[in-house]
Formats: C-alpha cells, sequence, structure tokens
C-alpha cells in the first residue's frame, strides 16, 4: 500500500463554480458545510499520483496484465528521467473488476481518497462510461486507453480524454479504401453484437460505401457465444471480402472454426487484431490464416527493419520481436492496445509540464494544456508513430498499419496516413465549463 | 411502536445525516452508494426475510428502474423527477407480471424461475442494443441531470444533494418497512416463511400476500436503480447481470435477514470489505465467496440476527 | 449458402450442441435428482476440469492425444476430490437444506473463480484436440472432433444410465431418491450415498469439460455458461430424469442450431430461458418427468 500522509485540511472554502452558477440555493448550502473541503496543495516535491484503473479480474483481466505491466515500464522510464516537472509519479493502482459500478467508485475513491491527481488507464468502453460521469463531476483529469468512439462521439465531458490510442471510427474507415481497392468490395461484416461491433458496423458500411463498395451481409454475434459455425453459413456465396472482429474469451475458438469451416478455399480475410489479441498466429488450427490480413494499430511482428523507438519500447516493456513476452514465448502481448498506456502517460507528463501543473488547484490548467496539444512527434515517447490530437472532441488519430500473416507471422503491407483515419468532429469539448 | 425502536431507526438516520458534516470526501460519495443500494437490499429483505422466498432475480428490478430512468431521460426527453417516477411506476408493473407468475412456483424453483426471468431481461437488454446500447451503456449527461424543485434548480451532479437525496430515500424505505413488517402484512408474511398450509387454513389469502410482499420488493429495487442511474448518470447491462442479483442476497444475509436494519448494515460492510480488499489484492471476490460461506456455517441469521436472538429480542 | 447445406450444418451444429448440454447437465442432473439440492458452483467444476484440461496438455510429454487421456483421469480425480471437500465441510454441516446449499454454492463459486485466475491467469487457453480432422464436405467443412464429442457424450450417457438402472449401486441411488427415511430404513448409507453422489456428479461434470473444451477454450469465467443451460436442461427435462434430460438436451440443442437460422440467437436464447421458467411454474416435473409423490 502506498504510504499514508498527514493531509492538513485547507481553513479556506474553495467555492464550486460550475455548481454555483447551475444552482444557486443548494450549491450555497455546499460551500457552507457539508463533507468537500478541498485540501492543502500538495507540496512540490510530493510525488505526482496517477490512479491506474485496471482490469485486475473479471472479463478485461487478460488485457489488464500487459497494461500494467506496460504502464509500470513507462513510469519506471519517466521517473529514471526526472518525473514529471522534478516530481515523481506515482501510480496508485485499483482494480475495477472490469465492472463499471466498480469502476465508477474507483474513480471516486482516485479523486477523494487517494487525492491522485488524474485517472488514467482504462481499457473496456462500458467501463470507461460509467467512470467517466464520475470524473467529469469530481473534475479529476481521465485519460483512458480505450479505442473506443465514446470520447470523440461527445458522450462523455471535458474531463475525460483518449489522447494514446485511435478510435474505432478511425481504425475502421481508415481501412476501407485499401480493402476496397485491394480485396474486394463486396464484404461480409462479422462483429460482436454490442455496442464496439456496432460502431465497425455503421462506420465501416459508410466507408466502403464511399468507395462504391458494399456490405452485402451483417452478421452479428452475441458476446456470450461459445460456437461459432452456423454464423459463418450465413455468408453469401458472392462475398468477396470476409471482415472479421471479435472479442473476448472465445477469440480464439471463432478464428478456428472460421478455417475449420472453408478450410484453405476461402474468400479473402480482413480481420481486426482483436479477434487473435494475446492469442499466437502459430496456435494450432490457424494454419489456414497464412496470407490473410489484419488491423494492427501496432504490428507485434517488429519486421526485418524495425524503428529505433520500436525495438526500445520492446526492450523496456519486456516484450520480444514478435509481441510476446521475453520470459515466455507463448505468452502473446496486446501488443495493438498496450503501447496507448506508454504514450498515455508520456501526454499526461508533455500536458502537466505545459500547464505549470502543481496541484489539484491546477487540473483546469491542465486540462487546457492537454486540449493544446495538436500534433505528437514520433520517438521513445510515441513508439507506435506521429499522430495529431484533436483537442475539441478529445481524441488522438495515428497511423493504422495492416499486415498480412507470412510464416505465422504478420507482415507489414501498408501504413495509413493519418489524413486516411480522420472524420468531421461531432462535438466540441471545450465549449463546456471547466 | 415502541420507543426504543423509533428511537434506535431514528437515531441511524439522524446520524447518516450529521455524517456528512464530519466525514471526508470520500466517505460521503461512498455513504451516498450505499445509500441507494441499501434501499434495493431493503426491498430484497421484504421478499427473502419476512417472506421466506429467496429470489435469483432481483437484478432485473433494479434494472428495470435503472433503464426506465436512463431511457426516459435520454430517449423519452423526462426531467429527472419525471423518470424517477416512470421508472417507479415500471418497476410496479413489471413486479406485478413477473410476481403473478413467479409466485405459482415455490422453494428451489422460485429461485430458478426468478433467475431465469432476470436472465431473460438481462438479454433483452443485449437484444435490444441499439437502444440501450447493450454492455456500453447509456451516459446520462450533465444538463440532462438538472431540473427545477419548486423553483429551486437542482443539479444531481452536486454530492451533497445527492447525499441527501440518497439518504431521504433511504430513510423513507426504512420507514416504509418498519410499518409493513409491524403491520398485519408483516406478521402474515412471517406466518407464511414458518408455515404457509398452515397460515392458509387460517383463513388468509396467502397468494395475496406473497404477491404484496413481492411487488413491494420489486419496486424497491426498482426505486434504487433508477435512483442509481439518476444520481451515478450511468446505466449499462453489467448493471442488470447476475452478480446483480445476488449483492442484495449476500448483503441481507450478512446484516441479518428479517431484521429491518440488518440489509442496511450487511450493505455498508460488504461495500466497505470490498473496498478495502481491492486497495492491495485484486481477490476481493475471494473475500465476498469466504464471507457467504463462512455465513451460512456459522451465522445463518447474520450480524442483526444474531444479535436479536441472544440479546435484543425487540428488535423489528 | 443454399438452404440445404444450411439446414445440415444447423443440425450438425445442433448434434453437437445437444451433446455438449447433455454432458454439462448430466452431473447436474445426478445431484439435482439424488440430493434435491442446487449446485450453484456446478458451472466452476466445469471450468476447473477443462483448465485442469489444459495444464495436463501443457505438462504431459508426446502430444496431444496423451495429454487429453492423462487429462480423461486427472480431471476427474482432483475435481471429485474437491467435491468430496465441499460435501463433508459444506453440505453436510448445512443438513443440505436447500436454500443454505444455494447460498453457499454461490460463495464457493466465487472463491473457485478467484483460485482459477489466480493460479492460471486471465488469458483464455486453448486446448489441442486429441486428433485434429477436418471432414471436408462439399459445402463447408465441419471438425472431426466435433463428431466424437457425440459419440463420446452418448457413450457417456449409457453408462451412467446403465449403472443407474442395471446396478445395485444405482438401485441404492435410486432409493435414496425416492425416499430418504426409507433409505435409512432400509440400512442404506444415506450419508455415504450423497457423498458418492456429489463426488459423481462434478467427476462427470470435469469429464464433460476435458472432451469439450477442445472445442471452446479455458477461462476461468466460463463457467457461468455451462451452469445456466444445465439448469435449462435438467428444468425441462424433469428434475432427476436423466433420460429427461437427455431427451430437453436434444429438443434444445437441434431447435437452438435450427432457430437460429431464422432469428437472433439472442432471441433463440431468450425464448429457452423464458421457457424454462414458464416450464417450471406451469409444470415443475418438467416435461418429461412425473409428478412429486
Amino acid at each position: 500500500m502506498p504510504e499514508r500522509k498527514l493531509i492538513v485540511p485547507d481553513k479556506k472554502l474553495i467555492s464550486r463554480r460550475s455548481a454555483l452558477k447551475l444552482a444557486g440555493a443548494g450549491a450555497a448550502a455546499a460551500t457552507m458545510g457539508p463533507g468537500f473541503m478541498r485540501y492543502a496543495q500538495a507540496q512540490s516535491s510530493e510525488p505526482i499520483r496517477i490512479g491506474f484503473q485496471v482490469h485486475k479480474t473479471g472479463i478485461g483481466a487478460a488485457y489488464g496484465k500487459w497494461y500494467e505491466q506496460t504502464t509500470n515500464a513507462a513510469v519506471k522510464l519517466i521517473n529514471e528521467a526526472g518525473g514529471i516537472g522534478g516530481r515523481p509519479v506515482e501510480i496508485v493502482a485499483e482494480d475495477d473488476a472490469t465492472d463499471p459500478g466498480r469502476g465508477a467508485e474507483v474513480v471516486e475513491k482516485f479523486a477523494t481518497q487517494h487525492k491522485c491527481d488524474v485517472a488514467f488507464g482504462t481499457l473496456f468502453s462500458h467501463v470507461v462510461m460509467g467512470s467517466a460521469p464520475r470524473a467529469g463531476e469530481l473534475k479529476i483529469p481521465y485519460f483512458v486507453v480505450s479505442e473506443g468512439h465514446h470520447v470523440a462521439s461527445g458522450k462523455l465531458n471535458r474531463y475525460t480524454f483518449q489522447p494514446g490510442i485511435t478510435d474505432v471510427r478511425s481504425q475502421v474507415i481508415s481501412m476501407a479504401p485499401w480493402i476496397a481497392k485491394n480485396l474486394g468490395k463486396k464484404v461480409t461484416m462479422i462483429f460482436p453484437d454490442f455496442a464496439f461491433g456496432y460502431d465497425h458496423r455503421d462506420y465501416f458500411s459508410a466507408a466502403i460505401k464511399a468507395q462504391g463498395g458494399e456490405v452485402n451481409a451483417l452478421i452479428p454475434i452475441p458476446p456470450t457465444e461459445t460456437s461459432f459455425s452456423r454464423y459463418f453459413a450465413q455468408i453469401p456465396s458472392g462475398t468477396e471480402v470476409i471482415y472479421h472482429v471479435m472479442v473476448g474469451p472465445a477469440v480464439l475458438t471463432f478464428v478456428k472454426e472460421l478455417g475449420e469451416f472453408y478450410g484453405s478455399n476461402h474468400p479473402p480475410l480482413f480481420g481486426f487484431i482483436d479477434s487473435l489479441e494475446a492469442v499466437s498466429l502459430k496456435s494450432p488450427g490457424l494454419e489456414f490464416l497464412e496470407g490473410s490480413y489484419f488491423w494492427e494499430a501496432y504490428p507485434r511482428n517488429a519486421g526485418a527493419k524495425p524503428a529505433d523507438a520500436d525495438t526500445f519500447y520492446r526492450g523496456k516493456v519486456g516484450v520480444d520481436q514478435y509481441g510476446s513476452s521475453v520470459s515466455d514465448p507463448n505468452d502473446v502481448s496486446t501488443y495493438s492496445h498496450m503501447f496507448g498506456c506508454w504514450e498515455t502517460l508520456y501526454i499526461i507528463k508533455q500536458a502537466m509540464e505545459a500547464a505549470g501543473y502543481k496541484g489539484p488547484d491546477d487540473r483546469a490548467k491542465l486540462i487546457e494544456a492537454a486540449e493544446a496539444i495538436t500534433t505528437i512527434p514520433e520517438g521513445n515517447e510515441h513508439p507506435q508513430g506521429d499522430k495529431v490530437f484533436n483537442g475539441k472532441i478529445h481524441q488522438v488519430f495515428g497511423h493504422q498499419n495492416i499486415t498480412q500473416v507470412k510464416g505465422g507471422v504478420g507482415e507489414l503491407v501498408y501504413r495509413t496516413t493519418i489524413e486516411e483515419g480522420m472524420y468531421e468532429p461531432e462535438a466540441d469539448y471545450t465549449a463546456m465549463p471547466l | 411502536m415502541t420507543a426504543r425502536i423509533v428511537a434506535l431507526h431514528g437515531a441511524v438516520i439522524v446520524a447518516l445525516f450529521l455524517a456528512q458534516f464530519v466525514a471526508s470526501d470520500y466517505a460521503v460519495l461512498t455513504i451516498t452508494r450505499i445509500m441507494v443500494l441499501a434501499v434495493y437490499a431493503l426491498g430484497y429483505n421484504i421478499l427473502f426475510g419476512y417472506a421466506g422466498l429467496l429470489s435469483l432475480g432481483h437484478a432485473m428490478f433494479f434494472a428495470t428502474g435503472l433503464y426506465g430512468a436512463a431511457l426516459g431521460v435520454t430517449r423519452l426527453g423526462m426531467a429527472a423527477p419525471e423518470a424517477f417516477l416512470f421508472a417507479t411506476f415500471c418497476g410496479v408493473i413489471v413486479s406485478i407480471v413477473i410476481g403473478f407468475v413467479a409466485l405459482r412456483a415455490s422453494g428451489v424453483a422460485f429461485m430458478i424461475v426468478t433467475l431465469m426471468f432476470s436472465q431473460a431481461a438481462f438479454l433483452a437488454v443485449l437484444y435490444f442494443g441499439d437502444i440501450t446500447r447493450g454492455d456500453e451503456g447509456i451516459v446520462i449527461k450533465d444538463g440532462q441531470r438538472m431540473f427545477p424543485l419548486f423553483g429551486v434548480p437542482m443539479n444531481l451532479a452536486d454530492p451533497v444533494l445527492r447525499y441527501n437525496i440518497a439518504l431521504a430515500f433511504l430513510a423513507v424505505a426504512i420507514v416504509l418497512c418498519l410499518i409493513a413488517v409491524r403491520s398485519k402484512i408483516g406478521h402474515v408474511l412471517v406466518a407464511i416463511r414458518e408455515n404457509e398450509s398452515r397460515t392458509a387454513m387460517l383463513g388468509y389469502d396467502v397468494k395475496r400476500y406473497k404477491l404484496i410482499a413481492f411487488v413491494l420488493s420489486g419496486s424497491f429495487a426498482a426505486v434504487s436503480g433508477a435512483a442509481y442511474a439518476l444520481l451515478f448518470a450511468y446505466a449499462g447491462s453489467t448493471l442488470a447481470s447476475i452478480q446483480y442479483s445476488i449483492h442484495p442476497l449476500l448483503w441481507t444475509l450478512l446484516g441479518g435477514a428479517a431484521t429491518v436494519l440488518g440489509p442496511v448494515l450487511g450493505t455498508a460492510l460488504m461495500f466497505l470489505l470490498v473496498d478495502f480488499a481491492s486497495g492491495f489484492t485484486s481477490a476481493s471476490l475471494l473475500f465476498v465467496g469466504v464471507a457467504l460461506i463462512l455465513l451460512v456455517l456459522f451465522f445463518p441469521k447474520g450480524i442483526l440476527g444474531t444479535l436479536r436472538q441472544r440479546y435484543w429480542r425487540w428488535l423489528p | 449458402m443454399a438452404f440445404f447445406p444450411h439446414l445440415l450444418l444447423a443440425l450438425l451444429e445442433g448434434t453437437v450442441a445437444a451433446a455438449v448440454l447433455a454432458l454439462s447437465a448430466l452431473g447436474l442432473s445426478l445431484v439435482f435428482g439424488v440430493m434435491r439440492v442446487v449446485n450453484v458452483a456446478h458451472g466452476e467444476f466445469f471450468m476447473l476440469g477443462a483448465m485442469l484440461a489444459w495444464f495436463v496438455a501443457k505438462m504431459a510429454p508426446g502430444g496431444p492425444a496423451v495429454g487429453f487421456l492423462a487429462a480423461l483421469i486427472v480431471a476427474p480425480l482432483l475435481v471429485g476430490a474437491l467435491a468430496f471437500v465441499t460435501e463433508r465441510l459444506l453440505l453436510r454441516r448445512i443438513n443440505y437444506d436447500p436454500e443454505a446449499t444455494i447460498v453457499a454454492t454461490i460463495g464457493l463459486m466465487f472463491v473457485i473463480q478467484q483460485l482459477a485466475l489466480s493460479v492460471f491467469g486471465a488469458d483464455a487457453k486453448a486446448v489441442p484436440a486429441p486428433f485434429s480432422y477436418r471432414i471436408a464436405l462439399p459445402w463447408f467443412g465441419f471438425s472431426g472432433y466435433k463428431l466424437f464429442v457425440v459419440v463420446a457424450s452418448v457413450a457417456l450417457l449409457l453408462g451412467v444410465w446403465w449403472v443407474l438402472a442395471k446396478t445395485k449401486l444405482g438401485l441404492i441411488m435410486r432409493v435414496t431418491q425416492f425416499d430418504r427415511e426409507t433409505a435409512t430404513a432400509f440400512g442404506i448409507p444415506v450419508n455415504q450415498v450423497y457423498s458418492a453422489v456429489f463426488v459423481a456428479g462434478a467427476a462427470l461434470v470435469a469429464i464433460a469439460a476435458v472432451l469439450i473444451v477442445p472445442i471452446q477454450q479455458a477461462h476461468y469465467l466460463m463457467g457461468l455458461d455451462p451452469l445456466l443451460m444445465s439448469f435449462i436442461v435438467v428444468i425441462i427435462g424433469g428434475l432427476g430424469s436423466i433420460k429427461g434430460s437427455v431427451i430437453a438436451a436434444v429438443i434444445i440443442g437441434l431447435s437452438d442450431g435450427v432457430i437460429s437460422i431464422f432469428f437472433s440467437p439472442t432471441l433463440a436464447s431468450i425464448i429457452a430461458t423464458l421457457a424454462v421458467a414458464l416450464v417450471l411454474v406451469f409444470r415443475p416435473q418438467g416435461l418429461f418427468g412425473v409428478p412429486a409423490r
């Protein structure tokens, strides 16, 4: 447990600006009395405390492990280089059980009990959705690493950011031109029958249409499904490309059964690596994937000539050139997601230093500094590549990669430009009060 | 009602009111949540503790309130208080319908019937994913949580207001429970629990009383769900899953079934246990599991139930 | 795909689903039938069996077939041992009270899940099938191992049926199921029978898991699905009637496969769960059971 510190309550009660504006009488009572006293600003030598909402148990636990490993590696590096603004960084990790109810409680705990400066690290969309309102009300900046479209959609609030990983909408639309040009125009989509899948369905359908193609069948699969063959029968015979994306513990079964169904004689397959995240492409039964294509945010196979930053990042996180743990080659990482933790931490550092962040009273300045970020250069701090951040929708945009499976590893065949993943912003968080 | 019963329950409510002036920020937030969920447990206890009917499907009523409120606000354009009433109304209707059917079964069959109905409700939330956004769920925006009450603007994002709303719900729930269990209804329910056929022979309409308990119980759960959605701004399918049917059972057992304050105590203790455990271990589920087993083995009557048995015979 | 191959696939998948259902439900049906208690941790026994299959397959030298055979021995033994401890320390002490048993086994469910997470980790684990053979039909391919599961399931069911119907052990179980007091009066050691039945139920579900896990994956949260499906099968089939359970498994497996050609599978699940609730309400003895005395 982190060591307990004596925190002296500040006698001066700071007025709750927004509350006053919104709720005259009610808020006046709030400032006068019960609960909610602000605390003295932390001493400058005290660590920056980052609340890490981690899926240690529940359905997200396989990802949580790697998120934790990447986060710890990045924090160690940041601290070795002098911390943030000269102050060391301390991670306060709490399990949210991949449950939105518990997630919200954990954010409350970060904000009010652990006195964290920011909250960070959530992956699963439903936990983000459950937690973000709490972060907004408690005015604690909340940096998620989720790839959901929730932040950019404008559903959340001014305190929630996704600066380290691109959202699913951007990923999906940037794939459509390449698919239409190289694989075919009649696409059958197989996707999970819940919100994440609907984003794939809606945005890809529109994007492929814009390329003169069409989605000729939609095959949603319920999240609790354990057997998949019967769904493959719904794939129409004129299909030119099978587009698949699946998440959850049954992903390998899904892909294996696809192989059993078609054998080696199948239409071109284009999959999102989510379908096989944390799973080896060399698993028995996946031989049929040879030659098929995957979207990867960050290719797990380093390739023949890896960038220096990539090699550096792999070394620090403890991942080999194929994206597996250096201590156990069978332990495959969630390579296309976890880099988001690393990069988000560096964004937090950048924004805090730009804001001259001293303590929780500077959170508004921190938000504005984060919103002011525009271009993010490639390097050790951002090994996945350079990016563009849109402060209005709090969402980052970056390059996407298409790899082809050759000899059981993915080889890069195309890397999109950042522009290919851009879309018209639907919201403007900066217009919201701080 | 004896003076000491009034004094005890009054004291609990007053203590919770005063707590907000001394408690830390975190404690205020935590107690708010505990109070909202305690309403759920109080309702569960009416059916389980007093009428002796173990439901494994109360999440469907909680979810009815949750989605009634969330969809009322986000889809039907209601103000928060209207959405709350709408959600409660939905809860009453759903519990009447489900109760009418499920109460034809008893014992283990009743548990499984409620479990299956609840599972069907959970799947329905996923099935209508285009409306409910399934597992990802619905966020209620700040603007949708503000409303004027008698001309005074209210903002549910304000922690102090929220604390007192939750307290008001809890206080009303405790008072209603007290009245119910000390009235004829309560006595008949206990009689049904102890010996259903004899109660029927004495001329009581057993079915009607069981339905009353079921509907009260389900409505409390819906109220709690609606309050949860509006106060914490989120509704998602996880909150309709089996896990959330087991929670109130656990809380009630811990605090003491068939005691009015037992579920409140149980909710608070279990909440704090999980909160404490998750700070240093990822094995919080282990604590819950072990607690359940130990309770069944050694304290089948729960904390207040045991205290009542040994010392405070007057405890309602 | 044309209608006929589509239907053929649905029937094949439905048959496999029926076998999986019958296998998973067999142990629960036995325990439910004889002891009249609901073991909520049934699904976790399944999960443990699957996890052990993975672990043994990983450790065993000499390829998937050896690992598979080893797991078929190890998994039921270990899971059975856990069930034995559970029965002695938990169920017997609460005197098989139906409600207390449900609560206690819910607790056990959480404990087992958490231990599995801590010991085996959170990743979904693939277990290789003892043999891999793809049956290539003109329209689609089908896993040969899946058909093996169907055969194995039939064999196991026949075996259990034979024990119950034709042996003295089965007679003792049936007497105990019929009436606990009568059994005691006839000098049957009811406690030992209960113990044996509970252990056998757990061992059976562990065997089922070893058979099934190569066509799924082992994961520490996988237990809920077999639990719910087993409930459905056992209830529709009639409590304690193994024959009923098998018929129910076939009906549900096949209809689920065929219905989901035309409707959403989630809708099919909703209909199935509602059907269970309504069967319990209006025909508590199940579709194929006889009314209780």
